[in-house]
């Protein structure tokens, strides 16, 4: 395994987030811990491969890693190693600091021991996202030093200096990356990993109680330490004036990603400027910045989202008395909305300077293309339980969803997802909807998404009698993400047998009397649960329980047997097209002649449409396949 | 300025796009090259369009910008008409010739251009290259190694600013042994597909 077994020295292609991980071992790191969301999941994931490679070779990891339940519970796990002396790292997607911010806000007055690195995994443009919110905001709201790396080589090193930084300030420290560091690749030189502590221990201080006395006086400390932090920033490598080999009076500030497209404009463009490259960027350098500022007439500031950089330049140019000009998002050169690429910043800087864009035209499609949006797999157990519980719904019924691979049964032909808002959030909805409406309800989510954050919404169902019906895609595993393992699988993310939790002993413990388990993939039975809940007066859950088809395959494939594939026999099709139109798994297709086909590569051999197919037109085929 | 070479990957989730987007920039470490790759990946696996950009050289960041690539590589061919903008006049575009029709055509919502008119709309634009990679890879012992017949093509074609040999040595170090001969036989059949042009 390359990224643990390389001989330090050496270099080697790492994605960001793996980078950061490296970095982290070579920190000596003792415990990790994540709820796993895109773009961060790989920097847990690599934990869990190194976790499970070295047991299978019967050595012990060199850390504790763990898949917890949600984002807070992550937080506070490895908070309380920190507290205890250790070396921690928590990562999450963008929105999973809304879940652990309750934790986030206050850890910050209590402080850390042990070295402690939040990742915030940051994606402009929605890649796989509800939203593009900017974290940098929260570590300006919760005064947490904050670092943005630019590559995967500088993502390693600030991790691994990050735990420093940490234990210095005795502050967790902000890490923001965001989906193009994420998922880039780049060569990493390798250092030697520090040796873990393996055990700490935890030293009682009343300080660490934040009842209104202490956090009244934890307040200042941490304004103090953020006071010490701005010295640190101006003194990191991480953060430094660029000269042009010509004097000028231009200078571009930027952070992240922006500096490599900055970076190549100023090739392309061939313009004379120097370059404020800010890698801590909370608190700002305010020495480098201020020197900025007095060496130049024009300042440009270049980064994605929130005109973060740009309002505290100005308000370090106001408290300079300076009238340097600053362009960026508030004289309408940059955007706020979605990534940058090299295109955009070129082509600002290109007008800004007033010379020409190499890359300003470009070729559009002519003809009109086909979109490919993703979609449920052929064979997916979820597309099974939309089908049966829109059959059983009466027209006017509203479908709560929530986030994972489920959402997309948003797409027709199913079109089962009508709101949604965050993760957890089908259930709450579904109960203000009973009361704000006449209409049925069915809500939708994943069984990963039910322990997240699923179940307070349930008690609130349960506790008011909201007349519900709450569906628990039971999967048995967090699909979307990567597959991972949650609450409810026989294993944890070290590869180890773990307690399984099961979906409806949990509801039914919270006093659902009207608690259903279904095999989604018998469609018949499923729909008559889904009416039979309808029915019923009060919250009823369903439970949908069958293994997410990639990972099932995944496990026959591996025990030898065959997975069958299906095909149409076209003397008994009628072309009703239900199939398509009706269910909608991608397997199938329209011939040039129209006749309806299923395509073998993509079949999955789940049966299903076997079972909607009123006129027997569909079987195995032999010879499986 | 220095040399810079781009290359972008494109194609369906699911096709060994991104795996092969990671061997060119393994390969690229190991003939001692600058090398930067970015993926686009999270809700594009469940059979979405996929783009990857490989650069190599004098480079800063991963993305490339418009018009700037020297070569695309696709394994459908609307995904490469797809990424057009990247493309200039002297852009190799690389396609497997097989389609993978979206479900939005499949359940008729939308519809799948004359392929014809795909190919001749990529040829008005740049240099292009028809390969039948799922024939080579169905002939070299396994569909999956569709996406090494087109690193094999990029290798032939004159776009990469270090030896061929490398970039197979990198695939072959990076599939288990008993798939090494049909990798083999793959890229060899992508290197023979553009020697044929
Ligand atoms: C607060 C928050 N954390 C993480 C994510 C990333 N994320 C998207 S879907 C998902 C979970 C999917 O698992 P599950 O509910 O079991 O549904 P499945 O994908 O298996 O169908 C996660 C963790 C998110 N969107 N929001
Ligand atoms: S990965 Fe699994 S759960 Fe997700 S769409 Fe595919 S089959 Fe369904
Ligand atoms: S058996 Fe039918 S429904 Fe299931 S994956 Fe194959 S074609 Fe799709």
């Amino acid at each position: 395994m390359e990224i643990i077994e390389s001989r330090p020295e050496k270099t080697i292609l790492l994605l960001g987030n793996e980078a950061i991980t490296r970095g982290a071992l070579e920190a000596g790191v003792d415990v990790a811990t994540t709820y796993p969301g895109t773009p961060s999941s790989e920097i847990a994931d690599t934990f869990s491969i190194i976790a499970k490679y070295l047991k299978k070779k019967g050595d012990k990891p060199s850390f504790y890693f763990e898949y917890s339940t949600n984002e807070k519970v992550a937080l506070e796990f490895a908070a309380a190693a920190s507290f205890a002396g250790l070396r921690s790292l928590t990562c999450m997607k963008h929105v999973g600091l809304n879940v652990a911010s309750d934790v986030f806000m206050t850890y910050l007055y209590v402080g850390c021991k042990g070295g402690h690195v939040i990742i915030s995994a940051d994606d402009p443009s929605c890649h796989s996202s509800q939203n593009e919110q900017d974290n940098r905001y929260f570590g300006l709201f919760g005064n947490a030093p904050t670092l943005e790396p630019t590559t995967p080589q500088e993502a390693k090193e600030m991790t691994r200096i990050s735990f420093e930084i940490s234990e210095e300030l005795k502050l967790p420290i902000l890490l923001r990356t965001t989906t193009r560091l994420n998922h880039a690749r780049g060569p990493v030189k390798l250092l030697n990993p520090r040796k873990p502590k393996g055990k700490g221990y935890f030293e009682k201080d009343p300080m660490l109680v934040p009842v209104p006395s202490v956090a009244r006086a934890k307040h200042p400390v941490l304004l103090k330490a953020i006071k010490q932090a701005e010295k640190i920033s101006d003194e990191s490598p991480f953060n430094e004036i660029i000269d042009s080999n010509k004097p000028t009076t231009t200078g571009i500030v930027t952070s992240g990603v922006s500096f490599n497209y900055v970076r190549e404009a100023i090739d392309d463009l061939n313009i004379n400027v120097k370059i404020l490259k800010i890698g801590m960027t909370h608190p700002l350098p305010r020495k480098l910045c201020e020197k900025l500022i007095k060496s130049c007439k024009k300042i440009i500031i270049v980064e994605e989202l929130e005109p973060i950089l740009e309002n505290q330049f100005k308000a370090i140019a106001y408290d300079n008395r300076s009238d340097v000009e600053i362009y960026g998002k508030s004289t309408g050169h940059f955007s706020r909305l979605y990534e940058y690429t090299p295109d955009i910043v070129t082509g600002v800087l290109s007008k800004i300077f007033d010379v020409k864009n190499p890359f300003s035209k470009h070729i559009e499609p002519k003809l009109k293309l086909p979109s490919r949006p993703p979609a449920l797999c052929p064979g997916c157990p979820h597309r099974a339980t939309y089908f049966a519980a829109k059959k059983a719904s009466p027209k006017g019924t509203v479908y709560p969803t929530d986030i994972g691979c489920y959402t997309l049964g948003k797409a027709p032909p199913l079109e089962m997802a009508d709101l949604l808002l965050c993760m957890g959030s089908n259930a709450g909805m579904a109960c203000g909807l009973a009361v704000a409406t006449d209409q049925k309800i069915i809500s939708f989510m994943g069984d990963s998404t039910f322990f997240h954050s699923g179940i307070p919404p349930i008690i609130d169902a349960v506790h008011h009698n909201h007349d519900v019906v709450i569906t628990v895609l039971d999967n048995r595993t967090t699909a979307m993400t990567g597959h991972q393992p949650h609450p409810g699988t026989e294993y944890d993310g070290m590869g180890r047998p773990a307690k399984s939790i099961k979906v409806e002993d949990v509801v039914k413990g919270l006093g659902v009397e009207d608690v259903k388990v279904t095999d989604p993939n018998n469609i018949k039975k499923t729909t008559e649960i889904f009416k039979q809940a309808l029915d019923f007066k009060g919250p009823s859950v369903v439970v949908s329980k069958s293994p997410c088809i990639l990972l099932e395959n995944r496990a026959k494939r591996k025990a030898g047997s065959t997975i069958p594939v299906y095909v149409i026999d076209q003397e008994k099709c009628k072309q009703c097209k239900l199939c398509i139109s009706g269910f909608g798994c991608p397997a199938f297709y329209f011939a040039d002649d129209d006749s309806i086909h299923i395509d073998e590569q993509q079949c999955n051999g789940c049966g299903n449409c076997v079972q909607i197919c009123a006129f027997e037109a569909i079987s195995v085929k032999k010879g499986g396949e | 300025m220095g040399e810079k070479t781009s290359i972008v990957l494109t194609g369906v989730g699911g096709q060994g796009v991104i795996t092969a987007a990671n061997i060119l920039g393994k390969a690229t470490i190991n003939a001692k090259k600058h090398v930067y790759v970015s993926e686009i990946h999270g809700m594009a696996q469940r059979g979405g369009s996929v783009s990857c950009t490989v650069r190599i050289g004098n480079v800063f960041g991963s993305l490339v910008a418009n018009g700037s690539a020297d070569a695309i590589l696709s394994t459908e061919p609307i995904e490469a008409l797809r990424y057009i903008k990247y493309a200039n006049k002297k852009t190799k575009i690389i396609t497997d010739i097989n389609l993978m029709i979206p479900f939005t055509v499949s359940v008729g919502m939308e519809t799948y251009p004359d392929v014809e008119k795909v190919f001749n709309e990529l040829k008005s634009h740049a240099e292009l290259y028809k390969i039948d990679a799922l024939e080579i890879a169905k002939n070299a012992g396994a569909i999956i190694t569709k996406n090494i017949v087109l690193l094999g093509a990029l290798a032939a074609s004159d776009v990469l600013p270090f030896k061929s040999e490398v970039l197979l040595q990198t695939i072959l170090d990076n599939v288990p042994p008993k798939f090494k001969e049909i990798n083999k036989k793959a890229f060899d059949g992508g290197v023979k597909a553009i020697m044929k042009h």
